[in-house]
């Protein structure tokens, strides 16, 4: 075995409070081989970010190293002083930040940015690094280097953006490069093509990557060995294949089961309602819960100026009882589509029936009896519950609002609201800034069952957890949907997470739908292109297997369905 | 069930968010506490000012003319003899009730406006900020005369000119924080579930926007007694002998090169207050 690159020797991590000092890292032991890549894994809070902020000497304020080493080709890189640690970072270990918006000046064109690596390291006169300027803007694949380098940030899309950040931490053409998250921002179309791009460039120059990321997807398609990280600790640690086939801890075992994505699941096949199973029922009921025909929604960009059109002739039904699916990436107009379902964006065209009824034309007292029928959970917990109010007072709100029951009927069916989704009963008193996102979460989908709706829009209501987070949420989804007969329209980017919640599917792009129809159907064999190109983006197991070998697996089965009792099913069935 | 084992466990922030907490708790702050202290001293002079000093405020000993600070003088005496600490002492009722006049006026006016700008938004939003635009574009101390020219001269009416001319930066502040509520998601989810625009306004909007406002209340104070004591100083506010702190300064100005302490003392006075006022509103701001 040849030296290692890094290595890192029980390295223990405090941040300073007024209470002592509170570790957050303690006893990692890992190594980095030459060219190798290592994924660090692990949830929010699980000290991932923390661990990698140590090595290159950008611990947050407060933030110190208590023991242990850090070596880069075996110099103890700890304790060393701020001066001294910038001789190292850019020249040999390269660093990509997570979001890409904010990592770079606004006011600077790009190549000026870039330029500053060379300049602050002293490599080349001006010409000389205007010329690697442009060569790395060339080579991370932005399109005319010469025009991109005169650009400002706000000019480039995200994943540009991104891209600019990999030249800037490849530039000086360090031994190892630090990714921490480097594609959570993006969307997955994109979040593949930077992922190729890193893996392209480090084969070119034999640079290791350490990967941070809470994707275990991402982690098992592109790393060689894997680093899983809980509470500060290390877990588990070996070679990618070995932890992902026969995972030792059984917080391992978990994670693998919740990641949407590796985990294997059945597509759903739900037992038929009453309606559909009974004939009569049938013949009678409209088998609908929603259906929404020819929605169209443009936003004026200003005068003189074509107005965007967000949301172009979509047309798509949500059966009773059953999850729809309406998947795409950012700025494809499944969020507005969503909202105009919802009522609070009005469509310029199209009609969206409700049970039958058409509720498009309504407006003051008809729209607020309209609210009690459909009701809408939003992606991001920490903003759409009332800081200021407990739990209780939350989940009662919509009851207060329609004036149903009295003060104390409405305090006993919060009570068991809180019941219903899980949650502790102690927590009726609490705000919701003592809870966890997992906890307001269900805080949010309790207040959205309390008028009991027909509908219930769920607007990317897991993207902002933890997999193991999620997963809980999904399950919840799933048991309530079963207990109460709801139907959902599941508005996500997150395709692993829709093939496992969703009964049918509708698949857009640029506001229009370009295919649509069961899960299975729709994501066994894509008919559009679009659709098969977003399908081989979901970052999967398979890939991770096929290292070595001589090409992909066939990408048309991203979760190919498999036995209840398949290992990971059953793993996640005794921990439950 | 292992879900709430697995989300019971808080958030990163969450952790962060308790220390902060505690250490607020712990961690007393020397600076805040003098604050309050000083804040806590000049009401209970405003309230209960014999206490302090058995002296008279309005009626002088001329033997005792112009005496430089000693034990039986804190302050020392002014031109006709009267204690210059009883003075302060009896004018704190003065100052601070006609900075509480001033920072009511703003406050309730400027909210007033600042909410319905913020929540009706359009038309009335452009209209009520156009003529706040306006307020702010005439200096303080104009605005105030001018104000007080109409109204006639009096302590009251000092602080009512102060006041009016404090509205502008109470709207401007409540009308951002109630927009920046209005957009956040928990409004709209309130609105999702049924509930009218005036329920929205007091359970959610109000409440989450106030602190800031508070915050500049606190600040506002400790410029009104500044401004009070200055349209004092200008002769604006309340008439001699009335022992109002800016009036105090104003008549101990004709002494600077003799009696120092005449300017100095009260001076300082207000000093500490509005220091007091500015740290406290400084405090509520970060807790928020």
């Amino acid at each position: 075995m040849t030296a290692p690159l890094l290595a890192i020797e029980h390295l223990d991590v405090a941040y300073r409070a007024a209470s002592g000092p509170r570790r957050v890292v303690h006893d990692v032991s890992f190594d980095v081989q030459p060219g190798e890549v290592v994924a660090l894994v692990g949830e929010s809070g699980s000290g991932k970010t923390t661990t990698s902020s140590a090595v290159l000497g950008l611990l947050p304020g407060g933030g110190l190293v208590e023991a242990g080493a850090i070596r880069l080709s075996g110099v103890d890189l700890a304790g060393w002083s701020d001066r001294r640690l910038q001789s190292v970072r850019g020249a040999r270990i390269g660093y990509i930040p997570q979001d890409p918006v904010s990592s770079l000046n606004p006011v600077r064109p790009i190549g000026v940015q870039l330029a500053d690596a060379f300049r602050i390291h002293g490599r080349g006169d001006r010409r000389d690094i205007r010329a690697r300027v442009l060569d790395l803007l060339d080579r991370v694949g932005l399109d005319d280097p010469a025009l991109r380098a005169k650009q400002y940030p706000h000019e480039l899309s995200g994943g540009m953006r991104q891209r600019v950040l990999i030249a800037s931490a490849v530039a000086l053409e360090p031994e190892l490069v630090i990714a921490d998250e480097p594609t959570s921002a993006l969307d997955v179309t994109v979040q593949r093509r930077i992922l190729d791009l890193i893996d392209v460039l480090r084969r070119e120059h034999g640079t290791a990557v350490l990967l941070v990321t809470h994707d275990l997807g991402v982690a098992a398609e592109r790393a060689e060995r894997v680093v899983v990280m809980q509470h500060g600790g290390i877990v588990e640690q070996g070679s990618t294949a070995a932890v992902l086939d026969a995972p030792a801890e059984a917080y391992t075992r978990q994670l693998l089961a919740d990641a949407p994505g590796l985990g294997e699941h059945e597509f759903r096949h739900p037992r038929p309602p009453l309606y559909l199973r009974d004939a009569s029922v049938a013949a009678a009921e409209n088998p609908f819960a929603l259906e929404a025909s020819g929605l169209v929604k443009e936003f004026s960009l200003g005068r003189g100026r074509e107005p965007f059109r967000a949301v172009d002739d979509v047309s798509f039904t949500v059966l009773r009882g059953t999850t729809h699916a309406i998947v795409g990436e950012s700025g494809s107009g499944k969020t507005t589509t969503a909202r105009i379902v919802a009522r609070f964006v009005t469509p310029d065209a199209g009609e969206v029936a409700l049970g039958g009824e058409p509720v498009r034309a309504l407006a003051g007292a008809a729209k607020r009896v309209f609210r009690r029928r459909v009701q809408l959970v939003y992606q991001n917990p920490f903003a759409s519950l009332d800081p200021r109010q407990s739990v209780q007072e939350i989940i009662a709100e919509p009851l207060r609002n329609f004036g149903i029951g009295d003060r104390r009927s409405r305090a006993a069916s919060a009570r068991q609201l809180i019941d219903r989704v899980s949650l502790p009963a102690a927590l009726a008193t609490q705000r919701p800034g003592e809870l966890s996102g997992g906890q307001r979460q269900r805080v949010a989908i309790a207040r959205a069952l309390a008028l009991e709706p027909e509908l219930v829009i769920l607007d990317e209501a897991v993207s902002a957890l933890d997999v193991t987070v999620q997963a809980r949420i999904l399950e919840l989804l799933e048991q309530l949907q079963g207990e109460l007969g709801l139907s959902y329209l599941f508005i996500s980017h997150d395709l692993s997470v829709v093939a496992r919640l969703s009964h049918s599917v509708s698949v857009m792009r640029r506001g229009r739908i370009v295919e649509g129809g069961a899960t299975e159907q729709v994501f066994g064999a894509p008919q559009h292109d679009y659709t098969r190109e977003l399908l081989e983006a979901v970052p999967r197991r398979a890939a991770a297997d096929a290292r070595g070998a001589s090409d992909r697996p066939s990408a048309s089965s991203p979760a190919s369905p498999a036995s209840p009792a398949s290992p990971a099913r059953s793993t996640r069935k005794a921990l439950a | 069930m292992s879900a709430t084992a697995v989300e019971t466990r808080p958030s990163s922030s969450a952790p962060q968010f308790a220390t902060d907490g505690r250490r607020r708790l712990r961690g007393i702050r020397p600076g805040l506490v003098l604050a309050w202290l000083v804040i806590a001293v000049v009401l209970a002079w405003a309230v209960v000012p014999w206490l302090f000093t058995g002296q008279d405020p309005i009626s002088g000993v001329p033997a005792e003319k112009l005496q430089a600070p000693s034990l039986a003088h804190l302050f020392g005496t002014d031109a006709i003899g009267r204690d210059l600490f009883t003075r302060v002492v009896y004018g704190a009722v003065h100052s601070l009730s006609g900075a509480l006049v001033a920072v009511t006026v703003g406050l309730v006016v400027g909210t007033l406006l600042g909410v319905l700008a913020g929540s009706l938004g359009g038309v009335v939003d452009a209209i009520v900020m156009r003529i706040v635009d306006v307020l702010l574009s005439i200096p303080g101390l104009l605005l105030a005369l001018s104000i007080i020219i109409l109204l006639g001269f009096g302590t009251v009416n000092a602080a009512i000119a102060v006041g009016v001319g404090s509205i502008a930066a109470f709207a401007r502040l409540s009308r951002s924080e109630v927009v920046r509520v209005r957009q956040s998601d928990y409004v709209e989810a309130a609105f999702g579930s049924g509930a009218r625009l005036h329920t929205v306004l007091f359970r959610h909007v109000l409440p989450n926007s106030l602190t800031a406002v508070i915050g500049l209340a606190a600040l506002q104070f400790g410029a009104a007694i500044l401004a009070i004591s200055t349209l004092g100083f200008l002769g604006y506010g309340a008439p001699p002998p009335t022992p109002e702190w800016g009036l105090l300064i104003a008549e101990g100005r004709n002494y600077v090169a003799t009696s120092w302490w005449l300017t100095v003392l009260p001076g300082l006075v207000v000093v500490a207050v509005v220091l007091s006022a500015n740290r406290i509103s400084h405090a509520l701001g970060r807790n928020r």
